[in-house]
């Protein structure tokens, strides 16, 4: 197994590691069972991603991915980050081997989650097609 | 500075191993099997090889069968036993929990064949208890198959004694000696050992060679067809050069062993004792019944391939019973054996070292690894809820 240079680049030195302490949304995924727990942080302002942090539990690729994640929705309205796929963050980082697809899987999740819980403090409704999926169960993100 | 700490996965070859191969590439390129004198001159140094073998296991050369290595010297053990046990109607199997696949998916394969499989279990030190294998032990016991050390913890059961209880019930006994070979003493008859499996490239010899070791009266069966070599329990043109890079260095092992394995367990103690001075870091496998090279740590909160790749970066070679290491979403069966959660197995770190380290090495580990651990826990938000949950 190998990863790119561009994994290696985002592992070696993750962008936007931390926590948000006034945070817009929080979303949490995976599990440590199965080896990879992401947490990421929202800052969201007048509608646009203002600041993205995460913290992850897991291997070089579930690093790499929260941070090329991140990284994909700083500065962008929520309409663009609630796009967000794991397609785009792997394309991003030019590749991931087949057994780290559910990496990115995860990353996708775990912003997605971040906005659940962004659109729930506000009392609104998440557009459904965007909602996330992940229960916590990660043999089903298939390895 | 690089650092070679994986020698549980494979060894350097030794210079004395690599000089004995040599010659068997350009000159002794012979086939044992030819009548001619290029043949007949790999057949002696063939011939050597086995008794240089047989002469450091405490067996007899013609008990030596030379397979491609030890995975394939356990299944053919095991079937052997399998084999035996049928026509007596026996279709029982005595082995532990944290055996090598191996052995493990040999087992499976049997147990789909109606084979019963009890597995034994070890305790949080990783040492099968003689009392639980007594008590499993049945009439239809074909065989007791227990590694001798493990691959991933380094524990050391107790051969001879567990031999001994085999030999007084009257049930074969195989012990996967792979990771033990030319690290440890081995005696096959001391040791009241049936049948062992042994690999070249663990002890610096080259890949591509082993042994399975058969106690004469034991009827073995081959599982590959074809030539008559190895007295036709094993076909296929012997490897050579990799059959006597394995004896020579076999025989520089077991000769250096005493020295070696005191050094080799000085710095083994020496990073123990200075890992195990990072907070929420415990050893796994029990302190001394272990391999003098083995080292293995679950560092709590992180995860074990990250580790891995930090540690590479810094040149050092390690090892780890993570799940994204084995492919899968379980970590390590023999973590899990010992009572780890999967949270703490992920965690795992096994460094191996040889007769190929030094102090300057292990203390290059030792300032590499505090502030790789603090980088990853601080990203980690399993580390961040244990700390709030003190």
């Amino acid at each position: 197994m190998m990863y790119s240079e561009k994994v290696m680049d985002h592992f070696t030195n993750p962008r936007n590691v931390g926590e948000i302490e006034d945070a817009s949304g929080i979303g949490e995924v995976g599990n440590a069972k199965c080896g990879d727990i992401m947490k990421i942080f929202l800052k969201i302002e007048d509608g646009i991603i203002t600041d993205a942090k995460f913290n992850t539990f897991g291997c070089g690729a579930a690093i790499a991915t929260s941070s090329m994640a991140t990284e994909l929705i700083k500065g962008k309205p929520i309409e663009e980050a609630l796009k967000l796929s794991n397609k785009a963050v792997v394309e991003a980082l030019d590749g991931l081997p087949p057994v780290k697809l559910h990496c990115s899987v995860l990353a996708e999740e775990g912003v997605k989650m971040a906005l659940q819980d962004y659109y729930n403090k506000r009392g609104e409704e998440m557009p459904e097609e965007y909602r996330p999926r992940c229960d916590g169960d990660c043999s089903g993100c298939g390895v | 500075m690089n650092v070679y700490a994986d020698n549980a996965a494979t060894t350097r070859v030794s210079e004395a191993a690599l000089e004995a191969m040599l010659p068997c590439f350009v000159e002794n390129y012979g086939n044992p099997s030819s009548p001619h004198h290029i043949g007949q001159k790999a057949a002696q140094i063939l011939l050597a090889a086995r008794q240089t073998m047989a002469e450091h296991l405490g067996a007899e050369a013609s008990e030596i069968l030379f397979t491609s290595g030890g995975s394939e010297a356990d299944n053919q053990a095991i079937i052997t036993a399998a084999v035996i046990g049928a026509r007596k109607g026996k279709k029982h199997i005595i082995s532990t929990k944290i055996e090598h696949h191996a052995v493990l998916h040999a087992l499976n394969k049997l147990e789909k064949e109606g084979y019963e499989i009890t597995l034994l279990d070890v305790y949080e030190d990783g040492i099968v208890r003689l009392s639980d294998l007594e008590a499993a032990i049945r009439p239809d016991t074909a065989l007791v198959t227990i590694m001798y050390a493990n691959n991933e913890i380094g524990t050391i059961q107790p051969i001879k004694e567990i031999g001994a209880l085999c030999r007084e019930k009257g049930v074969i006994f195989h012990t996967d000696a792979v990771q033990a070979a030319g690290h440890l003493p081995i005696n096959v008859k001391e040791q009241n050992i049936d049948m062992l499996s042994l690999s070249a490239h663990k002890f610096h010899g080259p890949k591509g060679a082993g042994v399975f070791f058969c106690r004469k009266g034991i009827p073995i069966t081959s599982i590959i067809e074809g030539g008559a070599q190895e007295r036709g329990k094993r076909a296929g043109t012997e490897n050579l050069p990799a059959i006597v890079g394995m004896a020579a260095a076999f025989k520089a092992a077991c000769e250096q062993m005493p020295d070696a394995a005191a050094r080799v367990q000085a710095m083994r103690d020496k990073l123990i004792d200075g890992i195990l001075q990072l907070p929420e870091v415990i050893l796994n496998g029990d302190r001394e019944k272990r391999l003098p090279g083995n080292v293995n740590v679950s560092v709590k909160g992180i995860e074990g391939e990250s580790l891995l790749l930090m540690l590479d970066q810094a040149g050092i070679c390690a090892s780890s019973g993570s799940a994204c290491t084995s492919g899968s979403l379980d970590p390590s069966h023999v973590l899990l054996a010992i009572g780890l959660t999967h949270e703490v197995a992920h965690g795992s770190l096994r460094l191996s070292l040889s007769e190929y380290n030094n102090d300057a090495e292990i203390d290059y580990i030792l300032s590499t690894l505090p502030p790789i651990v603090e980088r990853l826990r601080s990203m980690s938000p399993v580390w961040k809820k244990m700390k709030e949950g003190k």
